[in-house]
């Protein structure tokens, strides 16, 4: 059976924490002979039975090429692809399913946008507007941008926990701002940013808003609609899905007058030995025979996620994160990143042990089992804004409870008696 | 409920007695007026940044000092390389860290070599940890290519 004809009608399922963890294999590991506590949940998440099966099963019952045959299974392979399309456009309530172009991940969706919306739009003297806690994703492509076209990236202020001067945005979005491009959530700081009001000021002079959701889209219901967003993107692997798979969403209009990014078979409309014309969207973003398979195993998770609600999602991880966020508030030597006020934040929480540098820490949490994130999170020019080039961050899932926060942090306080022995 | 001493038992083979020793009290970290060698090592990628200098005279090392910060692994490893290198030649300096390069790697080293390192022997743990190798090696590194670029003056 194909997915298009099993994938359609969603079921909703209670959100318990246990029959959720059954479906993961991966949990029952053993890390250097402890119980797994995976933490690292905003590098990637863990990836459910229903999901993998999803692979499996299209590998041994659907594989073809899609858009190019009469054949059943092209044509199931075809129907797959594009259901999980429409999967994708209904989880952030996108006007139209063509909105959704597959990408390889955030990365290359934001590349995207920059290499074709912005190279056509941007001239001398324009600015792009970004925030101070951008991941180099959300950085880089604009600063490259900006050198080519001798235009200037500029940022938007946040104060010590993190939170964005909304107020000074004003003096920095002005008549010659083309693109706000911000992060929805901070992947270090865990600050949740207004991007409805940040779309509002940007529209106010003409400019488009573009939402970095890689963090955001996997934790908590997020509607472009609602938003008033122009574009946003992010990466399946960090919402249950596989590697290799990530969205763009843009607005219909904008990306219909958008040049293509890559040239080759899908995107075409017709060839001839002089020119060629552009296929309609999606496919004229799709160069190239896509990743079919994580298509597919993307509208799995997407499944998956939909089933337990996000609001019930983004309701376990705030009281996880309220749970977790007194408790490492309460100990000694620990400094949190972002907003103290767990309201305010999602499930990631960065933070600097006194004495205790964060490799070593990651080190003597890795013997103990517990997976966290040691380093710079691919947002260098932010925790070097601490006076430190490091940090330890713990992140949450659908999956983790409050008894492995209750590991963690007595696991820190099992380092801090390690190394002061 | 996960964690306990049990889990860091282990550890004790990375961050052996010596090493906690060189990370709590680094030795040799006064400037040196009018080095010939001054240079800043990082690894961006862990922040870990170390300023070395060293005064040469006659090709051996006279004065070296050493401040930076990192994890213990690569500050041990700094002050236990300024502890070595003082009043070594360069050649000497170069062969043992070929030689620690070639522990850290899991390659057996001569008995001979072994003495030259003594104390730093316990640097090679961190063959257990492959992913805090780089830490161990910063400041070796770093101080091998500054000595050659500087002989090649
Ligand atoms: C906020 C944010 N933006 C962008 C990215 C880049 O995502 P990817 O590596 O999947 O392209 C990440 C992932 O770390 C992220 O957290």
């Amino acid at each position: 059976m194909s997915n298009s004809e099993s994938g359609s009608g969603v079921g909703s399922r209670a959100f318990d924490v246990d029959s959720i963890r059954a479906d993961f294999p991966i949990l029952n590991r053993k890390i250097n002979g402890q119980q797994l506590v995976y933490l690292d949940n905003a590098a990637t998440t863990q990836k459910p039975a229903q999901v993998i099966k999803s692979l499996t099963d299209y590998y041994e019952q659907t594989n073809a090429n899609v858009h190019r045959g009469v054949h059943t299974l092209s044509i199931e392979a075809t129907d797959g692809y594009e259901l999980a399309r429409t999967k994708v456009a209904k989880f952030i309530n996108a006007p139209r399913r063509e909105e959704v172009i597959w990408t390889r991940n955030t990365s290359e969706s934001l590349n995207l946008v920059a290499a074709t919306w912005a190279e056509a739009n941007l001239s001398e003297g324009d600015n792009i507007v970004i925030t101070m806690m951008e991941h180099h994703s959300n950085i880089v492509p604009w600063q490259q941008l900006a050198f080519k076209k001798g235009a200037e990236v500029r940022y938007l202020q946040h104060d010590d926990e993190g939170v964005i001067d909304i107020d000074g945005a004003g003096g920095v979005i002005d008549s010659r701002t083309k693109i706000v491009a911000a992060t929805h959530m901070s992947n270090v700081l865990g600050t949740i940013n207004p991007i409805a009001k940040l779309a509002e000021l940007a529209h106010d002079v003409g400019a488009l808003i573009l939402v970095d959701a890689a963090q955001s889209v996997p934790h908590m219901p997020v509607d472009v609609q609602a938003l008033d967003a122009d574009f946003l993107c992010f990466s399946a692997h960090k919402m249950l899905g596989p590697t290799g798979i990530g969205v763009l969403w843009g607005r219909y209009d904008l990306l219909e007058a958008m040049p293509p990014y890559m040239f080759g078979g899908d995107m075409i409309l017709e060839v001839t030995y002089e020119d060629a014309n552009w296929n309609d969207l999606p496919y004229k973003f799709e160069a190239g025979t896509p990743n079919i398979a994580d298509a597919f195993a993307t509208g799995a998770a997407v499944d998956y996620l939909s089933a337990l609600g996000m609001e019930n999602v983004w309701k376990h991880e705030q009281e996880l994160t309220a749970y977790a966020m007194e408790q490492v508030l309460s100990l000694d030597n620990v400094k949190v990143l972002g907003p103290q006020d767990p309201a305010l934040r999602g499930g990631v929480i960065s933070f600097i042990h006194d004495t205790i540098h964060p490799h070593d820490l990651g080190t003597a949490l890795d013997q103990q089992g517990i997976a966290i994130r040691t380093g710079h999170h691919c947002a260098m020019p932010l925790v070097r804004s601490y006076g430190v080039v490091a940090a330890a961050r713990a992140s949450f899932y659908i999956y983790n409870t409050k008894s492995e926060v209750d590991a963690f942090v007595n696991g820190i306080s099992e380092t801090e008696g390690y190394f002061s022995r | 409920m996960t964690g306990g001493m049990s889990g860091l038992g282990e550890m004790d083979e990375l961050y052996e007695a010596i090493i906690l020793d060189h990370y709590r009290s680094p030795r040799n970290t006064a400037p040196v007026e009018g080095a010939d060698v001054d240079l800043e090592v990082n690894n961006p990628f862990c922040g870990d940044e170390f300023h070395i200098q060293l005064k040469v005279e006659d090709d051996a090392v006279s004065e070296v000092g050493i401040t930076g910060r990192g994890c213990a692994i690569s500050q041990a490893s700094a002050s236990l390389l300024a502890e070595l290198v003082k009043g070594k030649s360069t050649d000497q300096v170069h062969d043992a860290v070929d030689s620690i390069r070639r522990l850290l790697k899991g390659e057996e080293i001569t008995d001979e070599e072994a003495d030259v390192l003594g104390d730093i022997e316990a640097l090679g743990g961190v063959r257990k940890f492959p992913v805090r190798v780089k830490c161990a090696l910063l400041s070796w590194v770093g101080l091998d290519d500054a000595l050659t670029e500087h002989l090649s003056k």
